[in-house]
């Protein structure tokens, strides 16, 4: 073994990933069959799923910034399907499955983990509420069971069971739940997608969308101070928390209100909390990385703002109900805290599909649920552009449900409530 | 602590307040379902200074605030009454346009 190891490591093949990287910037083409707008998880993965089962590889991802580096590096990385309506436990269970097998198929890690997911009931109703999510998961793919407090403290014995006036009643046990490595997921999928032919341009912010006759034919983008027109059939948004000012671009308005959403993380310490634990009572929800640092975060910020600061009040809150849970956290001390963009729809359900504007594809509204449907959505999107028809797992997330009062109502299925 | 002003109580923490939406025409109560979707889901959620609703929540009172969506300043508060003549006109506009719907300015309920 040691002389197989010192025979790689003096070999030609060493690095063993030549291809590791991604290929070096070229120049933008006048046109392309598809432009995707944002280089985040779902941009990337679009691209990759458009390549890769639909053979259409002529396509330009136009990121502003750099890949992965918006919403995809701010989420807080939890994978879980343990959602309340049928449609959203059919969505996000395709991509818990996608999820499960992505490092084999990158053939790159992202370091997926299958933690289980503990939410947390300290009410009656909230324990009705729970009872209905697992049946309708039973139903729809999901794998979860109602836990009573003896199972909640085997799984995690340094939960406070009794905290103050809210005492854990019951506990909605999700096996499935998991978490990854974001930023890999998104070079994973644009690794993936460049070795096909798919072009991923950095440092190229889109600043205008070009509509004649009700369809989109180019897009204006900018690289420095150099200004580009490419022309294209199909345009795919996928830009997080600027949705709404995007599509003004394209000149529609959309049916969300961009709220920012604060998380932090502790320094590191040993190994204790394998499942990740959210409470929607206490707005808040722990876990704790393969680092041994604890992630943790909340509910959105109480108003609407473009604005990526932080406030005291929102971590005053988020630390007390933290605490409260997990008393000794109180010794920890808070190593970051940031911000991103959450693009919330009102009934807590993403929106993909078709716009107002003919050839121009929405995936947007991700609110505070975005980095799970990563592959799923970029699946389903990437099927939709190629066929122009929209896939029936996504079908009820289309804008158009605020227009005939369809709504998916997600709202007691976020991990906390917001 | 952030602090906005508000028109009936004066400086108090924003914590009290509780945000209400953008200060959009009301449809006409005959209007067409679509209508209503447009006020009720899609707002202009855009950045540069906004003209929102906030309520006091101890007070239960309502007022309008103009407030920058990219720096979180709050530029003024007052009363809905002192909504400018100009808005109520770019109401009536918007009804007229949008839904074809005529109405004198007393009739809008800011």
């Amino acid at each position: 073994m040691p002389f197989a190891l010192l025979k790689y490591g003096l070999n030609g093949d060493f690095p063993f990933e030549k291809d590791a990287d991604l290929p070096p910037p070229v120049s933008l083409k006048k046109r392309y069959d598809v432009v995707i707008i944002g280089g985040g998880g779902h941009g990337v993965a679009t691209a990759y799923y458009l390549a890769k089962y639909h053979g259409i590889t002529n396509v330009a991802v136009l990121e502003k910034g750099y890949l992965g580096g918006g919403n995809t590096a701010r989420n807080t990385a939890v994978i879980r399907s343990n959602y309340l309506t049928s449609d959203g436990v059919k969505f996000y269970s395709e991509s818990v499955k996608l999820f499960q097998n992505l490092s084999n198929e990158f053939d790159f890690n992202i370091m997926y983990s299958k933690r289980g997911q503990l939410t947390l009931a300290h009410t009656d109703a909230a324990i009705r509420g729970f009872r209905q999510r697992t049946e309708v998961n039973k139903h729809f793919g999901g794998k979860t069971e109602l836990i009573g407090p003896k199972e909640i403290k085997e799984l995690v014995p340094t939960l406070n069971m009794n905290p103050g006036h809210q005492p854990v009643l019951a506990g909605l046990w999700h096996m499935d739940g998991a978490t990854a490595r974001h930023d890999a997921v998104a070079w994973g999928y644009a690794k993936g997608a460049t070795q096909r032919g798919v072009e991923l341009h950095q440092l190229t912010e889109v600043t205008d969308v070009v509509v004649e006759n009700g369809k989109v034919t180019a897009v204006k983008a900018k690289q420095g101070s150099v200004d580009h027109i490419i022309e294209c059939g199909v345009v795919v948004q996928a830009v997080a928390g600027h949705s709404s000012l995007l599509a003004e671009k394209a000149g529609f308005r959309l049916p969300i209100t961009t709220y920012p959403l604060q998380a932090m993380v502790t320094q590191p310490v040993k190994p204790f909390l394998d499942p990740l634990v959210s409470s929607p009572a206490f707005h808040c929800y722990v876990q704790q990385t393969g680092r041994g640092e604890l992630v943790f975060g909340g509910g959105s910020d109480p108003y609407p703002l473009y604005n990526s600061r932080s406030t005291l009040e929102l971590k005053e809150e988020l630390l007390a109900h933290a605490v409260e849970l997990f008393p000794f956290m109180a010794n920890l001390k808070l190593m970051r805290q940031w911000t991103g963009l959450t693009d919330m729809t009102s009934d807590y359900s993403p929106i993909m599909g078709e716009s107002p504007v003919q050839n121009y594809y929405l995936d947007a509204g991700w609110g505070t649920w975005g980095f799970k449907a990563t592959p799923i959505c970029g699946k389903t999107m990437a099927e939709l552009v190629a066929t122009g028809k929209t896939p029936s797992l996504i079908k009820p997330f289309g804008a158009e449900r605020f227009n005939d009062f369809r709504q998916v109502n997600e709202m007691g299925a976020t991990a906390a409530s917001h | 602590m952030k602090v906005m002003t508000c028109p009936l109580n004066g400086p108090r923490n924003i914590n009290e307040f509780v945000f209400g939406g953008e200060v959009t025409p009301l449809p006409d109560l005959q209007a067409p379902d679509q209508a209503w979707a447009e006020h009720t889901f899609y707002s202009y959620n855009g950045t540069g200074v906004v003209r929102e609703w906030w309520f006091h929540s101890a007070s239960g009172y309502w007022f309008v605030a103009e407030r920058d969506r990219t720096t979180d300043q709050i530029i003024k508060t007052y009363d809905p009454s002192e909504l400018a003549a100009d808005i109520r006109t770019a109401m009536l506009d918007v009804d007229r346009k949008m839904f074809g719907v005529e109405r004198k300015t007393e009739e809008v309920a800011p």
